[in-house]
């Protein structure tokens, strides 16, 4: 094993600390890759066409077709807090374990974030035009989600703004944990503050009030977008491994000839 | 189908954006492959054992 990668003394990460191993986690995520990335295709585009089709997914008696942009806008919703809970998470493992797969996890989650975060907020906007005639309002709902994007840009920024990469993914780390306060605001906006934005139509609690032929396509579309999120993830990561790698590989060599 | 613009550009910036994410990490992938190849020809990167 690689002594960049060893992690004495972490024996509470003890589970996670075998795939610190990077030729163990290059392994397993080329194994893991195509299980991603194909249903992540076939899954994206079924949803998005089912979503698009007027034969089969019928457009809403108040908002006309604009709802179509639901099939994008609510998957990428989901992901720009999904994604910050596993940033938050990453940075915790980090921090407590300093486990070194977790700072590169995190690295790589952030600007994957902040593209499912922009697409959020952009396709809210061209929702939001036809639907309210607005572009954009400060309200709670739409203010807080361009937080988590300016965290997420924050994010990146901090990683990349050190000499010593240890200090940046720290750093970042601590960033990461303080913003996650932003997610429950996102989440109870809709209920905390009178907003524009129209409050959750899924809940894990209740009943949806969608219809089921939007409802079908919509979870198509969320789950497809969602694997692919994590296709990109496992093949930053690896591709992050192996330059890691190969900087600690270069090291070792100049070291030996100098 | 009404306000077509509008749904046809949110499927664009998904499209597009969903493009430049792909394709720049399926170049790096390439890339740090290739790289770690040349420093260490033993490394396997491919998952294969």
């Amino acid at each position: 094993m690689d002594a960049t990668y060893a992690a004495p003394g972490a024996k509470p990460g003890r589970f996670l600390h075998r795939f610190a191993n990077p030729g163990r986690f290059l392994r397993l995520a080329a194994r893991v890759q195509p299980f991603l990335t194909w249903p992540a295709l076939i899954l994206t585009a079924i949803g998005l066409t089912w979503g698009l089709s007027p034969a089969l997914s019928p457009a809403d008696w108040q908002q006309g077709d604009t709802m179509r942009i639901m099939y994008i806008h609510v998957p990428s919703a989901i992901l720009a807090e999904g994604g910050y809970w596993a940033l938050a998470a990453c940075s915790f493992i980090s921090l407590v374990w300093r486990h070194p797969l977790a700072d590169l996890a995190a690295a790589e989650i952030s600007p994957i974030g902040a593209a499912v975060t922009a697409v959020c907020l952009a396709t809210g906007s061209l929702w939001g035009e036809p639907t309210w005639g607005t572009w954009w309002v400060w309200d709670a709902r739409l203010t807080s989600v361009l937080v988590l994007f300016f965290l997420y840009i924050g994010h990146i920024m901090v990683v990349r703004a050190f000499d010593d990469p240890q200090r940046g993914y720290r750093a970042a780390a601590i960033l990461a944990l303080v913003g996650a306060v932003d997610l429950p605001i996102i989440k109870y906006s809709v209920v905390w503050w009178n907003t524009l934005h129209q409050a959750a139509s899924i809940t894990l609690t209740g009943a949806p009030t969608m219809d089921s032929r939007m409802l079908w396509p919509l979870g198509v579309s969320a789950l497809g977008i969602s694997l692919g999120f994590g296709a990109l993830l496992t093949a930053n990561l690896r591709a992050a491994v192996m330059e890691r790698r190969t900087r600690s590989l270069l090291m070792a060599q100049a070291e030996r000839t100098a | 189908m009404t306000h077509l613009p509008y749904i046809l550009a949110a499927y664009a910036v998904f499209a597009v954006i969903a493009v430049v994410l792909v394709v720049g990490a399926q170049f790096r992938l390439r890339r740090a492959s290739k790289r770690l190849r040349a420093v260490d020809p033993r490394a396997r990167t491919d998952g294969r054992v």
